[in-house]
């Protein structure tokens, strides 16, 4: 067995795992895990692709040849052509009008690559040309003024990294059985970037808005001329003019040449091709804020603006349509977030929720961002619910699933935060479950 | 326009402050342009009537305009097909709920709106202001909320009252 450790070695370092275990079904103290000097997990792997050679390694062939040639915009390696967006078929009746999704579970870190951004239109991506757009701010203003893109990028910028949920993100996990789908499928309507723009409240300012004037009414310059309300204390404070998404100009799925970004709120909120803003004395009420983007409750009446994004988590690894191919530590990794914080805690179960252990989460997480949590568990072949459940900065709880459903009529879809179950088999198959 | 009242313009005086910083070192491109020049550019229409056009309709003129240009796919009495939206009948309440443009919608003007900016899929825009108020008029009346020969114009849009106008809980001022 070479370098392995044999099955007897092994046996006595799952004994010494199990007494370091911070909650059921073999979660393990991240800390005390290094402390024993086991923090590679291949020292704990019985058997693998290097033990299984009995040769000694050789120099590969594109050690020995110049590789390709320089590019001008640079692509994934074709091994890992497979991460790309889970996208749909293309809409007949509505040309453009769907959303592709983030692959959660095949990604790492906080951050999410521009290509693999998720995207929701409503009538398609337009192809716009800078040159000819304009944004006009008008309405309740002293003086209504038109920019154009180049006009912009002269204005002081700032530089945030905000995650970016859509409100019908993880919706499916509401309806009455759970989808047999991966953790992208369900919840990968979520991406974060870092996001540089010029303020709004820049432009107001420039403006005037007049003393009467309580809200902004935006539109984008799509087929479907997107409209979307937004309070004029919410405009003022953190909405941007986002010209550019991590570092580049934003993508045209993104909005290019110009989006708002309205940080910690619901996705359709940040209207993307923007090209009005009006202020006003109140909300447009457009069909995307009454018809869709609202909760209806179980009396009938309905939540209407609804913006913040709930606290929520989802573990992406093990997560749904993965298997498990070896007993022995695994890391248990996802990603948390909230619309109205920072990420101050996340705890993980193994056992359906019975019992608890903090996961190890980053110091000093910005408000309004992804959060990274990990936290190893020592799979030894059982049945096991792992599930994870955030806290943020203003003390809100992620919800159980079952809590959340209470609280709604089973029609609605929008702002689904409940807690992620996902279920182990002895095999080792990782399915979502409702638990 | 901006006016001289006391209270006023403390409350303006508290939105430049929140800005100041930023003001400061802003450069100020923006190009003068009037209201005028946005008439047939603004399509924002607010349940109080303002951004209505000139024009009127009923539903009785609306019914060609419906069949002709939306029935395929919301169906002959706004019954919906697959992956399309019902337009009329059904209930927030039912079971199953059924959220349609006659049962849901809080506010008419949101019909005039949405179909002016986004419908037909395929050629939104391309309705005329009167072909829009026709079929405003004629989706209302497929849930019985306008008679047929009701004239719908920028006077009479906004006293239409929706059946489940107050059923809406306004939350913009209370995130979590």
């Amino acid at each position: 067995m070479n370098n392995n450790k044999s099955e007897l070695e092994l046996a006595h370092l799952h004994e010494q795992l199990r007494s370091e275990s911070v909650a059921g079904n073999g979660l393990i103290n991240r800390r005390h895990l290094l402390g024993l000097g086991l923090a590679g997990a291949g020292s704990l792997v019985a058997g693998n692709v290097l033990a299984a050679d009995a040769s000694g390694l050789v120099i590969p062939a594109w050690s020995k040849t110049p590789g390709r040639e320089l590019s001008g915009y640079g692509s994934p390696s074709r091994f890992a052509a497979g991460v790309t967006r889970l996208a749909p078929q293309p809409n007949a009746i509505s040309p453009g009008t769907g959303a592709s999704r983030t692959p959660l579970h095949l990604l790492q870190g906080t951050l999410t690559p521009n290509s693999l951004h998720f995207e929701r239109h409503h009538a398609g991506i337009p192809d716009i040309d800078p040159a000819q757009h304009r944004l006009v701010l008008h309405g309740m203003v002293r003086q209504p003024l038109a920019f154009s893109y180049e006009d912009l990028l002269a204005y002081p910028q700032v530089s945030r990294t905000y995650f970016l949920e859509c409100s019908g993100n993880s919706g499916a996990n509401s309806g009455p059985t759970a989808a047999d789908n991966s953790a992208g499928g369900i919840h990968g309507l979520l991406s974060c970037a870092e996001w540089t723009g010029v303020r709004l409240s820049t432009l107001l300012e420039e403006a005037g808005v007049t003393p009467e004037a309580s809200w902004i009414t935006c539109t984008g310059a799509d087929a479907a001329s997107l409209g979307r309300s937004v309070p004029l204390n919410k405009a003022m404070e953190d909405v941007i003019i986002a010209l550019y998404q991590n570092g580049e100009p934003i993508r045209p799925e993104q909005g290019y040449p110009m989006r708002l970004f309205v940080p910690g709120w619901e996705g359709n909120v940040s209207v993307k091709w923007l090209t009005q803003i009006k202020v006003t004395d109140g909300p447009a009420n457009f069909r995307d804020e009454t018809s869709r983007y609202t909760e209806l409750l179980p009396d009938g009446r309905a939540l209407q603006f609804t913006y913040s994004m709930g606290v929520k988590s989802v573990i992406t690894s093990p997560s749904g349509q993965m298997t498990l191919t070896r007993r022995g530590l695994h890391e248990v990794t996802g990603l948390a977030w909230s619309g109205s914080g920072a990420i101050r805690r996340v705890e993980i179960s193994a056992d359906g929720g019975r019992t608890w252990a903090d996961a190890h989460i980053e110091e000093n997480q910005q408000a309004l961002t992804l959060t990274r949590f990990r936290l190893p568990w020592l799979w030894e072949g059982g049945e096991a619910i792992l599930q994870s459940r955030a806290t943020d900065t203003a003390g809100n709880v992620q919800p159980a699933r079952a809590a959340w459903v209470a609280m709604y009529s089973p029609a609605n879809r929008y702002h689904y935060n409940g807690i992620q179950s996902w279920a182990v088999s002895a095999q080792g198959e990782v399915k979502n479950v409702y638990a | 326009m901006f006016t001289h009242k006391p209270t006023a313009v403390l409350m303006f005086a508290v939105l430049l402050g929140a800005c100041a910083s930023a003001a400061e070192d802003s450069p100020r491109l923006g190009t003068p342009i009037t209201e005028a020049q946005l008439q047939g550019w603004d399509l924002i229409v607010a349940p109080d009537g303002s951004g209505l056009p000139a024009g009127s309709g009923t539903a009785a003129q609306g019914q060609a305009v419906y069949e002709q240009k939306c029935a395929a796919c919301h169906g002959m009495q706004g019954e919906g097909t697959p992956g399309v939206p019902a337009l009329a009948g059904g209930s927030p309440i039912a079971t199953p709920p059924l959220m349609t443009a006659g049962s849901y919608w809080p506010h008419a003007s949101t019909i005039f709106d949405y179909v002016r900016r986004a419908m037909p899929p395929l050629a939104p825009k391309s309705l005329t202001d009167t072909e829009v108020y026709q079929v405003t008029a004629y989706v209302l009346h497929l849930h019985n909320i306008v008679e047929r020969d009701f004239v719908l114009d920028r006077d009479s849009l906004p006293t239409v009252q929706m059946p489940n106008g107050g059923n809406f809980i306004d939350r913009s001022q209370v995130q979590r």
